[in-house]
């Protein structure tokens, strides 16, 4: 069934009917938690008792909004740390491996490729079991047979940004090995020939076509890392990040809070979106 | 620069690459296997022993979990072929332009949005004091409150949604390249909705249906969030048993060998899927 083909109009309808309740769906529980986070209730259910700002703007003691809470508002700045950590080191490594994979020739690198291809394919939940062990194995030998405590390799911050640094380079690879793939090398041997050496014609010539994936790249690597749950649940130690602090408040029962601080997340995660949107038109 | 780039650069760039595959992704998946290989006999004392991988087999609680686990998957991987399927094909055949990129774009936004906020937004809806039970009162078609948080079909629901994402973006994409003059040939040969679309559409749309339902899959039988959430006391899933031996029992050699079992039973899987349609893992990636 395509336009150019006389179909039946009741199927067309059937058909557009169903991606509207499909859009429908997939919208659903988005408006739904914003809309919560403005109900005049203690819980995020039904009855609607009326509009207010309270879970963003109250300061106790009744009630608290996300403002006044100190508890989410250090676990937001935790999170903005660990994706910060996890970004740079994610896009430079990520930068090395496009050039690597997309320009050099060398023994084993299709084995190479589909280890680097790996992490898209391990759950998040033995990612973050398989680096604790490991990272706890050497912890525990360093203290046994050295003396020296590793507390870095215990669980904490450290790890949640090994473990999420793990994946996300991954995917930051693909995405600046697809623009680097494009990448026309003449202009490179013409900075070449003008007495450029190697490394000033990569650095003025290819990593600026580079930067729309480089920023691309950057943004997603972010929005990943702050929303991570699965691998940093396992690594994570006393310092929870904001997935993990809203985690534990939705096991002791929700308010309305936890919809604000969703409204603001949403909020966040679409200016970055559209700023990344507005970048790729840019250039 | 030569083609495949001078020496020294390939040996600095090799470094770092291998220092993160090697340091986070191979020797700690090869540590969990020794570590979940061993018996603790005595304080630091280890000897090898595979009775760990013998509880998975004489516990049935384990069996069973593991068991549930893989065919809700399956079940959630083909329900999600099936809903994106029609939606994947109004954006790539029935839509053009402005509409189409809107549509593409409608598709994405969820994902932009954590899954701990998409998940926590489904409690709201379904639990007995959530919106559809609301509606359900309001409009007389349940005389009180319906409670449908808390089971399988709930669990369902929420896998579904969570990766309806990676099955329409590889839909759109091949079918976007299928040729509409294949389709009017069909029809002028005599073929109808149906053979048409069992004998073209769906052989050309096949790396797309590989790609998108390996994706799923893996996100379900990893996913943690959504059968904790909304699965009631006894929707276990497997990466619960991983957590619970993990952290709240602290016996790592067990909860080493669940996860080994469930990499290889995703592995086994993800490989049958490559080979009965003959496709690659390096492509389907792509």
């Amino acid at each position: 069934m395509i336009p150019t083909l006389p179909g039946s109009v009741g199927l067309r309808a059937a058909l557009v009917a169903y991606v509207a309740l499909f859009f429908a769906y997939l919208a659903a529980p988005l408006i739904i938690v914003g809309l919560f986070a403005f109900n005049d209730s203690r819980f995020p259910a039904l009855p609607w008792n009326g509009f207010t700002w309270d879970w963003f703007f109250a300061s106790g003691p009744e009630r608290t909004g996300v403002f006044h809470d100190r508890a989410i508002l250090r676990s937001i700045a935790t999170s903005a740390w660990v994706a910060g950590f996890v970004t740079v080191l994610a896009v430079l490594f990520a930068t090395l491996n496009a050039f690597l994979f997309e320009r050099h020739r060398f023994p084993g690198k299709s084995a190479l490729y589909v280890c680097m291809l790996l992490p898209l394919v391990i759950p998040g939940v033995i990612l973050g079991i398989s680096i604790l062990v490991f990272a706890s194995g050497i912890a525990n030998h360093a203290d046994e047979l050295l003396a020296i405590e590793l507390d870095f390799l215990r669980p904490g911050l450290v790890l949640v940004v090994l473990g999420q640094f793990a994946f996300l380079t991954t995917i930051a690879t693909l995405i600046i090995s697809a623009r680097l793939r494009k990448f026309d090398r003449s202009l490179e041997e013409a900075a070449l020939n003008l007495g450029a050496t190697p490394f000033v014609a990569i650095m003025t010539v290819t990593l600026p076509y580079l930067r729309p994936a480089l920023v691309g790249a950057a943004l997603v690597c972010f929005l990943m890392s702050f929303e991570n749950f699965n691998t940093t649940l396992m690594l994570v130690g006393s310092d929870a990040p904001l997935t993990i602090t809203l985690f534990s408040r939705l096991r002791e029962g929700a308010t309305p809070l936890l919809n604000a601080v969703s409204l603001l997340l949403m909020l966040g995660s679409s200016l970055l979106a559209m700023l990344s949107i507005a970048f790729q038109r840019k250039t | 620069m030569r083609a495949d780039g001078p020496r020294l650069a390939t040996w600095l760039l090799l470094g770092p690459a291998l220092l993160w595959l090697v340091l986070l992704i191979v020797l700690p998946h090869v540590d969990m296997l020794l570590v979940s290989l061993r018996l603790r006999a005595g304080f630091g004392q280890y000897q090898t022993s595979a009775v760990h991988y013998l509880a998975f087999f004489t516990e049935p609680l384990y069996w069973r979990t593991f068991m549930r686990t893989a065919v809700m998957s399956i079940l959630a991987t083909f329900l999600t072929l099936v809903i994106a399927f029609p939606v994947a094909w109004y954006i790539a055949k029935m839509v053009r332009g402005r509409v189409r990129s809107l549509l593409f774009l409608a598709c994405l936004v969820p994902f932009w949005v954590s899954e701990l906020v998409r998940t926590y937004g489904w409690m709201i809806l379904l639990r007995e004091t959530g919106v559809v039970s609301g509606f359900l009162q309001w409009s007389g078609l349940a005389s009180g409150p319906v409670e449908m948080l808390y089971n399988d079909v709930a669990v369902m629901v929420g896998l579904v949604y969570a990766s309806m994402l990676f099955m329409v973006v590889p839909l759109v994409t091949t079918l976007d390249s299928l040729d509409d003059s294949l389709i009017e040939a069909a029809y002028d040969l005599g073929g109808n909705a149906w053979s048409v679309l069992r004998e073209i559409v769906i052989p050309f749309a096949m790396p797309g249906i590989v790609s998108g339902c390996i994706v799923v899959f893996m996100l379900s039988l990893g996913n943690y969030l959504t059968p904790v959430l909304l699965g009631g006391k006894d929707s276990m899933w497997f990466t619960e048993q991983i957590f619970t031996q993990f952290i709240v029992r602290f016996n790592w050699e067990q909860g080493a060998a669940f996860g080994v079992l469930l990499l290889v039973l995703s592995s086994l899987i993800v490989w049958l899927g490559l080979k009965l349609t003959r496709q690659s893992f390096t492509e389907v990636m792509r």
